[in-house]
């Protein structure tokens, strides 16, 4: 191992800026905070996983199989608030966002420095908060991770408190995303107009975009929940003139532009990766720019959609459809340039090619069905049934899941400077790709046939399509376990990886691996890139 | 804006600060945003109720308020004039008697909503419960947004304070005053969310 690391250039940032505990708690360098927020959220990713493992057991048989309903209901509730607001939303932007928007761009770091680090602390705060509610009380919450009024007002377990954490939580997403946005606007390099810029600032500036201006609308709206549950007014209860719905609006006012957090910065590792890997220019670099800014807009105006069954009025429905097929054309665009950029490319069917093809399609299946949740027929059948659950963990898993796995291969030998085994990263691809398709792809069947969600206990003839789905869990957690051991190994003594590994593009690759305290060794500037090299 | 400029050699940026500051204010709003959509639609719904309440307010406490509050923004003002004209001393005190307006607001909002208190509407009280439909709402979103604005009113004056200690130290000087700027930009944004709180709950009837 030690004649390994003399290989590695002495000035990275490892070395640089102390060693010890204490040096990453109270460090300001960009890269530092990403690599934290990447190994909280590993652990916090971990704890959800093993949740759904244990549901995904409890629904391999119809009845009580290793928990109670109550149980369930908790386990849904804390798997669905981990996975959200621990990993799926700050994952890509806070970890990759963090290492590299500077990097992208020739900056030493982001424009505010402790600022960032106070996010990871409020990250980290938030998540104590969300996971002590499972120690103290009646427990943790059993409302799901949506709070709806008037369950969420009237049960006796924590919710409160879960909903304190999820506010601790939006404040971090607020900072990371103004970060963003003002680094992105003053500290691009000399020479780095706004159409030179990578297409994962584009669709970091769309994030972050949608961070400032959607998250205090779910930060006042959870205060509100804690207010009804301390003083009881009815605030959402009709007969003191309240109204449930309008907690369901606000709700996803938020909520809905917010799976455009998730998933924005996950189409943006995929079009960083598609064209260094096809050893071709991106194929319409405008229009996936724009499409960004067009998901973020579009975006905030249909959360109407997860409401058709909640008693809204004929025009409000219609008109939320119409705009969620409107949202689609955006991301069907993005999907049509990838392809396209392929198309005729010299492919290198790297592990971070693999998981962006992976990433297009399980996204296809998941946007496609969400097509047939936002048709108004369709969803009267398939509203609150495991249909949804298969819809959204194929979007959410599948696409934003499969994109930080893909960010995580891609740029993994620029943060550690080692590269990780390519055959077994290949192969752990595979398992977990077949495991997700096993585990989700019965839940649009079951869903069809009328399987409810968040049910813990099930008709007989439901049992075929859950043991096969359950089934599909272990397969995929198998393919988790591979893929984190290889990084993981890969981060001790995997060999040096040199500056730029991939053949890249980007301003990232022209510094050394791992990057210096201050990123470039000389102030960059930015050149065009050259293709087909 | 000057784009020459590499990011090496910028350790300091007022432009940045300003933007960071700018979107800061954008989440502010949002965040009043949401409760002002719920005042309207619960007005909407419960239009009798809401106009009957709103009669327990004082108009004269609230004018008064209005009137210290933008009061305290031109002295706010006048404190960044000063600053830019290189007069610290005139700078410090504009901002001493900012705070010193925002004591006032506050005293006199101590005064107000002690006597919502003692006749028991604080949500939750005895005769609070026994209100007629809506007017609980009323009462509780009047606690909720105005408390919520008098907790930025705190949170202002905290930001105020700091830039009377760096003024103090000398650290904001002429050239270098984007702080003093952001406090200002801050205590404005509470001051116009007042200037929508005061018809909302005083003057419509």
């Amino acid at each position: 191992m030690s004649t390994e690391q003399t290989a590695l250039p002495a000035d990275n940032f490892f070395n640089q800026g102390g060693k010890g505990l204490m040096s990453w708690l109270t460090t300001t360098d960009h890269k530092r905070i990403g690599l934290l927020y990447m190994y909280s959220i590993a652990i916090f990713f971990s704890v959800a996983v093993i949740l759904g493992l244990l549901m995904r057991l409890e629904l391999i048989a119809p009845g009580k199989t290793i928990m109670e309903a109550s149980t369930y209901n908790k386990t849904f509730t804390l798997h669905g608030v981990i996975m959200i607001f621990l990993f799926i939303i700050p994952g890509i932007p806070a970890v990759f966002g963090n290492f590299f928007v500077p990097l992208l761009m020739g900056a030493d770091d982001v424009a505010f420095p402790r600022l960032n680090l106070m996010s990871w602390y409020l990250y980290i705060i938030g998540a104590a908060i969300a996971l002590s509610t499972l120690v103290f009380g009646e427990g943790s919450a059993d409302t799901g991770w949506t709070f709806y009024a008037p369950y969420s007002v009237k049960t006796g377990t924590n919710v409160s408190t879960s909903v304190f954490a999820a506010f601790v939580l939006g404040f971090s997403s607020i900072l990371t995303g103004l970060n963003f946005l003002t680094t992105i606007h003053r500290m691009r390099a000399p020479g780095m107009g706004w159409f030179d810029m990578p297409l994962y600032l584009w669709s970091t500036y769309a994030t972050s975009w949608i961070q400032i201006l959607a998250t205090p609308i779910i930060g006042i709206t959870l205060l509100m929940i804690i207010a009804e549950r301390a003083l009881g007014v009815g605030l959402f209860d009709p007969s003191l003139g309240g109204d449930p719905i309008l907690y369901q609006h606000l709700f996803w006012i938020y909520s809905h532009p917010a799976v455009y957090i998730m998933i924005l910065p996950a189409m943006g590792v995929v079009s960083e990766i598609i064209p260094v890997f096809s050893r071709r220019r991106m194929f319409g670099y405008k229009a996936i720019a724009f499409s960004s800014l067009a998901i973020a807009f579009v975006g905030y105006l249909v959360w109407g959609h997860h409401m058709f069954t909640s008693g809204m009025s004929g025009p409000a429905r219609i008109i939320f459809s119409i705009l969620t097929f409107l949202v689609a054309i955006p991301s069907a665009i993005k999907v049509f340039n990838w392809l396209a950029t392929l198309n005729k490319g010299s492919i290198d069917l790297q592990p971070p090619l693999l998981y962006s093809l992976g990433f297009i399609f399980l996204f296809l299946i998941g946007g496609l069905t969400g097509l047939v949740n936002g048709a108004l027929a369709t969803n009267t059948h398939i509203h609150d049934t495991a249909f949804i659950v298969g819809h959204f963990h194929y979007v959410m898993f599948g696409g934003t899941g499969f994109g930080f796995f893909a960010a995580m291969h891609y740029w993994f030998p620029k943060m550690y400077g080692r590269m990780y085994n390519i055959k077994r990263a290949t192969r752990a691809f595979w398992v977990t790709f077949i495991g997700f398709n096993i585990l989700y792809f019965p839940m649009f069947i079951l869903g069809l046939e009328g399987m409810p969600r968040r049910y813990y206990d099930y008709l007989p003839e439901f049992q075929g399509w859950q043991v096969v789905s359950t089934v599909g869990s272990w397969i995929l957690v198998t393919g988790l376990i591979m893929m984190f051991v290889n990084i993981i190994r890969g981060a001790r003594k995997g060999k040096p990886a040199g500056d730029d590994p991939w053949n890249g593009y980007t301003m990232e690759w022209e510094t050394s691996s791992p990057p210096p305290l201050e990123n470039f060794h000389q102030a960059p500037v930015f050149k065009k890139p050259t293709y087909e090299d | 804006m000057n784009e020459t400029i590499t990011s090496h050699a910028v350790h300091r940026d007022d432009e940045a600060s300003k933007i960071g500051m700018w979107l800061f204010l954008f989440t502010e709003l949002l965040l009043f945003g949401g409760l002002f959509l719920v005042y309207t639609i619960y007005r909407h719904l419960n239009s009798a109720a809401f106009a009957n309440a709103a009669g327990e307010l004082s108009v004269l406490f609230g004018t008064i308020n209005t009137i210290v509050l933008i009061t305290s923004s031109l002295t706010i003002a006048l404190s960044i004039s000063a600053i830019k004209n290189n007069n610290a001393k005139r700078a410090k005190i504009m901002l001493w008697l900012t705070l010193i307006f925002a004591l006032i607001f506050m005293i006199n909002k101590y005064f107000e909503w002690s006597a919502k208190i003692h006749h028991g509407l604080f949500p939750g009280m005895e005769h609070f419960m026994s209100l007629p439909p809506g007017e609980g709402l009323f009462f509780l979103l009047y606690f909720f947004m105005t408390g919520l604005h008098a907790f930025h009113i705190i949170a202002g004056s905290i930001f105020i304070a700091v830039v009377i200690a760096q003024l103090n130290k000398s650290k904001i000087t002429q050239d270098d005053y984007v702080l003093q700027e952001n406090a200002g930009l801050y205590w404005h944004l509470v001051d116009v969310i007042w200037i929508y709180l005061f018809p909302l709950f005083y003057l419509i009837h």
